[in-house]
């Protein structure tokens, strides 16, 4: 069951992520993007990450993708042109894409030490209260030092965002 | 019994019990609203126009589908869909009593017990918007555009000081299921007053149950913070182009998700089926009381009918009211009913609530609505979470 669940997820999330890259007007790019965030969250459940899973949906899918489309309709974004390529860059680029993809694999699993795989449902440290004592008393450092970062950020877009006063 | 079909069992139940409270609210809605207006409001389908549900149903899926020219096909069919779609799952968290125990059968009075329910229910929310900013956006019409666009905007800001609100009350009670969060509602101090979450201690959250009803009626695009579809400005706002089913599914998702969140507010705030006074005072008692004294009128007035046709139906309608007031008596679905009745008349007093302020309210212009949401709403949120995080580490 939970290979089958898996598989149906994992494939929605490669399907929205090459129609993200294919898609040709934005609307069609973002809503692919809240695709893979969306079946993300659901691998995640499935492996007992459960938290993760739902701060997953609300954040990035719930939040900020409305927030992405939000901006995309008020601007109005039109259909993406194609720009004029090369011709040894139409035909060379798969087959390029496709090497170098190959050889960050390789690099990766070089690197990785070997695991011994996945099993789902195995993970059983997923739930907020678990999450809530190991953000607490583990990483209560990290973490405040990762909000600060980002308060820091929020002051800077709102700096950068105001009108300027003469 | 087999764990698949007894889901099905439960998901149909609950699906139809859902659908009919979909029907059935609009009817009340209409009646509610003219009675404020001193109209009587749909009578001419069945008595008290009771069948004008069915009626309103059967005209929706015959009505043709008109198919505007130049909308974004993919998206304007999806739009529906995903409104639909994301308003009718969130049901499946709702706990609506305790267990059933039959003999030897044992199940829950609920689809699945998640326990990160209320974060599922919130997750849910967020993506909802998805429906209305597409149909805005897909329908090609500048009246649905603006519609879509306020509507995203509006859900985004009062997203927060509803999660806010929610997040209060979570930290007196310790947990994310919905179950668990009533289990820990339940008990009395000094024997009487309940132990629902705006009356415990150590700070009673009348302040986030505010917060978190105004931010609903935001989130569910209700008056008076209906400005998606708001008609004097927008036509019909982001559903202007839709006809037909299409536009009864974004009706229906408007529907489900009030029921959502008056089910939400009850389970959290108003301790969900906990009664309002122990049993020993006889709170028992109550649902028994309340159908039969329903019962007597409506035979009552069948006795000195104003119209023709009530010397038949209110008659019928007293014994079936006493009826169900005797099986809240029985013994083995009188345990079952209870806690059943207090959630719905809880959920009920909410839903009510909705169509009242529908009935009395003007509508919020858009500034006033963004200022309302981060000027007042969100300091207030904070500062309650804030008070309710000290007292809870304190006691």
């Amino acid at each position: 069951m939970d290979a089958i669940l898996f598989l149906i997820f994992a494939g929605i999330a490669v399907i929205c992520g090459l129609n993200l890259v294919l898609q040709k007007h934005p609307i069609s790019s973002a809503l692919s993007l809240v695709g893979v965030m969306g079946s993300l969250a659901v691998l995640y459940l499935l492996l007992g990450g459960e938290f993760i899973s739902m701060a997953q949906l609300i954040v990035y899918a719930g939040a900020i993708m409305v927030l992405f489309i939000f901006v995309i309709m008020l601007l109005n974004a039109g259909t993406e042109r194609p720009s004029r390529r090369r011709l040894w860059a139409q035909y060379a680029g798969v087959p390029l894409l496709a090497a170098m993809l190959a050889i960050a694999f390789y690099i990766i699993q070089r690197a990785l030490p070997p695991s011994p795989g996945v099993h789902f449902g195995a993970f059983q440290h997923g739930n907020p209260f678990d999450i809530g004592i190991k953000l607490f008393e583990n990483y209560v450092l990290p973490f405040e030092v990762t909000s600060l970062l980002i308060l820091i950020a929020i002051i800077g877009a709102i700096v950068l965002a105001r009108k300027e006063i003469n | 019994m087999n764990f698949l079909i007894l889901s099905l069992i439960k998901a149909a139940i609950v699906a139809f019990v859902l659908m009919t409270t979909l029907a059935y609210l609009q009817w009340i809605e209409r009646k509610v609203i003219a009675h404020i207006q001193l109209r009587v409001g749909p009578r001419r389908v069945g008595p008290h126009g009771l069948l004008q549900p069915l009626a309103d149903v059967i005209k929706l899926l015959t009505k043709e589908d008109l198919l505007p020219s130049h909308v974004n096909k993919v998206f304007y069919f999806l739009a529906p869909f995903i409104a639909v779609f994301f308003a009718l799952i969130a049901i499946s968290v709702i706990p609506f009593g305790t267990e059933i125990n039959i003999g030897s059968f044992h199940t829950e009075m609920q689809l699945t017990d998640l326990n990160i329910g209320v974060l599922f229910i919130l997750g849910l929310s967020g993506m909802g918007v998805y429906g209305v900013a597409l149909a805005g956006w897909a329908s090609n019409n500048k009246y649905a555009l603006l519609g879509g666009l306020r509507s995203s905007a509006q859900m985004i800001s009062y997203e927060l000081p509803m999660a806010m609100a929610i997040a209060a009350p979570l930290l007196m009670l310790n947990t994310l299921s919905f179950r668990q969060l009533v289990d820990a509602q339940g008990g009395y101090s000094f024997g009487f007053i309940p132990h629902w979450t705006i009356f415990q201690g150590p700070f009673p959250q009348i302040i986030s149950f505010l917060l978190f009803l105004v931010a609903a009626f935001a989130e569910t695009n209700r008056v008076p913070f209906d400005l998606p579809e708001a008609e004097n400005e927008l036509v019909a706002g982001f559903h202007t182009e839709y006809s037909s089913m299409k536009f009864a599914s974004f009706f229906m998702a408007e529907y489900a998700n009030m029921v959502t969140v008056s089910c939400v507010a009850t389970l959290l705030f108003l301790g969900g089926w906990q009664p309002l006074w122990p049993a020993q005072y006889g709170s028992n008692f109550v649902p028994t009381a309340v159908f039969i004294a329903g019962g007597l009128l409506c035979l009552y007035h069948g006795m000195n009918p104003a119209r023709p046709f009530d010397r038949i139906t209110l008659p019928i309608a007293g014994i079936v009211f006493i009826a169900v007031g005797a099986a809240f008596l029985a013994p083995i679905i009188g345990p079952i009913l209870l806690p059943l009745f207090w959630f719905a008349s809880k959920a009920g007093v909410i839903l009510f609530l909705y169509i009242w302020v529908r009935g009395t309210l003007p509508r919020f212009r858009y500034d006033q609505l963004m200022r309302f949401a981060w000027t007042f709403m969100f300091p207030v949120a904070v500062a309650n979470l804030f008070l309710t995080g000290l007292l809870v580490a304190l006691t």
